[in-house]
């Protein structure tokens, strides 16, 4: 057990390594450490939903080769990050296109899953209604099928941001930078004697983690953005409506 | 005109949805498929806009072949209703009604001004226009359906089960209303229901299909209620045939008898002699400027018909009330007869159960 003096100790440990000054500049400060993980999660989010998006709503659009978008899920789910990494890695030793390619394995199939169910899910009565009335099928998925279908796609992006956020960190086994740096350094600094390496390791994971945090929120309040009015769901009763013919 | 000529439907799995169904929809008139699930009659509709193709046959609207017409095209110029409607959630009633409008290029104000005329048309009311449709009730959506269908003023309306979802009370109001409605847009329509009463009640003309897709009888609804093609037909229309038709048949289609009529000021005698013609025990009174007074047994009259001591008849039938409705007022009534008034309350004469039965018989 941590005795009382000894975890104000510990604290005061994390405080000072986080005040201190060289924390903040160069090139293993923690603005470019923040930096360098940004510019792996914004880039692989980027390249997933490139990739996942248009694939998953033209299943869903076409509703053929519904088994294609479910194995590609389930196949991407089962692969652990870490182990791709690895392996990527010996293929394309020190090249940052391993970290990008790992993450966007990862990134995918909630992106694929949630925008082909988003659209399988549209009302097939909506759907029948909208051609019945002579849309075509690009009107149909443009006007139709992306709106009502937009919270879902949204949460697939959404999930897959924060997975990558929070998986990012692993860029820093094979070398690359990242807020994982901290935790690998400092774990090679090991933790005998003052708790040499804890401080950064500590620092590490929680600031990975505050930023999987913002992340969800951020992309929570764009979700809601992106929803049609008529899809949220705090709207007025239909009791509230002036009813003239009281149908 | 819609026209089907020898088409029939079969699915990738073999099965008959139609079978070599010829049928020719006039102008202006409801024709409503009517039959037991299964029977093609939801097919045969959706072939009339390609959202199912005919496999052999060849249906025209207006004289040309559907099959040779872009889909998308010939869509927004028929009128599209289905009983789930399919309005879309994300936009609002303004919105869902101005579909059609947008699709063929129509611009703000003159969209703007027909969903309001088609809003007030439906009978909605105002306040719907922004509302999004979870907002409205099972019948406020299915008038912004009908709404919609009529935007771009599509000479051709399909209806699929159009009523099928609200609760009956709602039900017998559209129905009027869409009565009331179609008397005064006359489109050709083709309505789509399970329910035989539904059919008897809106259709110009009725089809009655049978499973697999065969058309059993296509009639005017007192023409298939008087001579029900065979047995299939029979059962299909169920019970109280006689009085289905009777409710078709207008009042002012059968001849009314003079009856037992009597005046203000005529002797007691008289009286008697009129009442032993028609073999009744009462007479009608009726004044001299053709005003109904009443009826009164002949026993309590004085020496002279008084207009002020007649019994009023409860219940009275004008020219386009139904036959059933007169014989509801025969059974409700003592004298056992429905008495027809003008709209100005003078008598017309009265129907009996003698000459309803000669209609029906």
């Amino acid at each position: 057990m941590v005795q009382g003096p000894l975890r104000v100790d510990f604290l005061t440990v994390l405080a000072d390594w986080i005040s201190d000054p060289a924390r903040w500049t160069g090139a293993t400060g923690i603005p470019n450490r923040l930096l360098q993980h940004l510019g792996y999660s914004v880039g692989a989010t980027l390249i997933a939903a490139a990739i996942a998006l248009p694939l998953g709503i033209w299943l869903g659009h076409t509703g053929r080769y519904g088994n294609l978008a479910i194995q590609i899920t389930n196949v991407g789910r089962a692969v652990p990050t870490l182990v791709l990494i690895l392996l990527l890695f010996a293929l394309w030793p020190f090249n940052v296109a391993v970290i990008f390619a790992a993450l966007v394995a990862l990134a995918v199939p909630p992106i694929l899953a949630n925008a082909y169910v988003g659209i399988r899910q549209v009302d097939p009565e909506v759907r029948d209604a909208a051609l019945g009335m002579g849309m075509r099928g690009t009107q149909l998925l443009r006007e139709i099928e992306i709106p009502v279908a937009i919270p879902l796609i949204m949460s697939g992006v959404r999930t897959s941001a924060v997975q990558i956020v929070a998986t990012a960190g692993l860029a820093a086994f094979v070398g690359f930078g990242g807020l994982g740096r901290l935790v690998i350094d400092g774990v090679a600094k090991g933790f005998r004697g003052t708790a040499r390496g804890l401080p950064e390791v500590v620092w590490g994971a929680v600031l990975i983690a505050a930023l999987a945090v913002l992340t969800e929120l951020l992309l929570a309040r764009v979700q809601r953005a992106v929803t049609p009015r008529g899809l949220r769901r705090q709207a007025t009763p239909a009791s509230e409506i002036p009813s003239a013919s009281t149908t | 005109m819609i026209s089907f000529d020898h088409v029939t439907k079969r699915f990738d799995d073999g099965t008959v949805g139609v079978a070599d169904l010829s049928l020719d929809v006039p102008e202006g008139q409801v024709v409503v498929l009517v039959g037991p699930s299964g029977c093609g009659k939801t097919t045969t509709m959706r072939m009339v806009n390609r959202m199912i193709e005919p496999t052999e046959g060849t249906i025209t609207v207006d004289g040309r072949d559907v099959m040779a017409t872009d889909p998308a095209e010939l869509r927004r110029r028929i009128g599209y209703v289905i009983q789930q409607i399919g309005l879309f959630p994300h936009r609002t009633i303004a919105e869902n009604i101005a579909t059609v409008p947008g699709l063929i290029g129509w611009d703000r104000a003159r969209t703007a001004e027909r969903v309001r005329e088609l809003i007030d048309t439906v009978g909605l009311p105002e306040g719907v226009a922004d509302r999004y449709p979870h907002q409205l009730s099972g019948g406020q959506r299915q008038r912004v359906g009908v709404a919609r269908a009529l935007a771009a003023d599509p000479p051709i309306m399909l209806m699929d089960e159009p009523f099928g979802a609200v609760d009956p009370i709602v039900r017998t109001r559209l129905q009027d209303e869409f009565l009331r409605l179609q008397a005064a847009v006359r489109k050709t329509i083709v309505f789509v229901t399970h329910d035989i009463d539904e059919a008897i009640r809106m259709g110009d003309r009725i089809a009655i299909f049978r499973e697999g897709g065969h058309l059993e009888q296509f009639d005017t609804p007192t023409a298939i209620l008087a001579e029900p093609a065979n047995d299939f037909v029979t059962d299909f229309l169920g019970a109280e045939r006689g009085l289905k038709r009777l409710a078709l048949i207008p009042v002012s289609d059968v001849k009314a008898d003079p009856g037992p009529l009597v005046r203000p000021g005529d002797p007691r005698d008289r009286v008697q002699q009129v009442a032993a013609t028609e073999g009744t025990d009462w007479v009608v009174v009726v004044d001299a400027d053709g005003r109904l007074c009443g009826w009164a047994y002949v026993d309590e009259l004085g020496e002279q018909v008084e207009a002020t001591g007649a019994r009023p008849f409860s219940l009275r039938v004008f020219a386009d009330d139904s036959l059933r409705k007169a014989l509801d007022s025969m059974v409700t009534s003592r004298t056992g007869v429905a008495v027809r008034v003008s709209g100005d309350d003078r008598y017309e004469g009265m129907l009996t159960q003698d000459i309803l039965t000669r209609e029906i018989v």
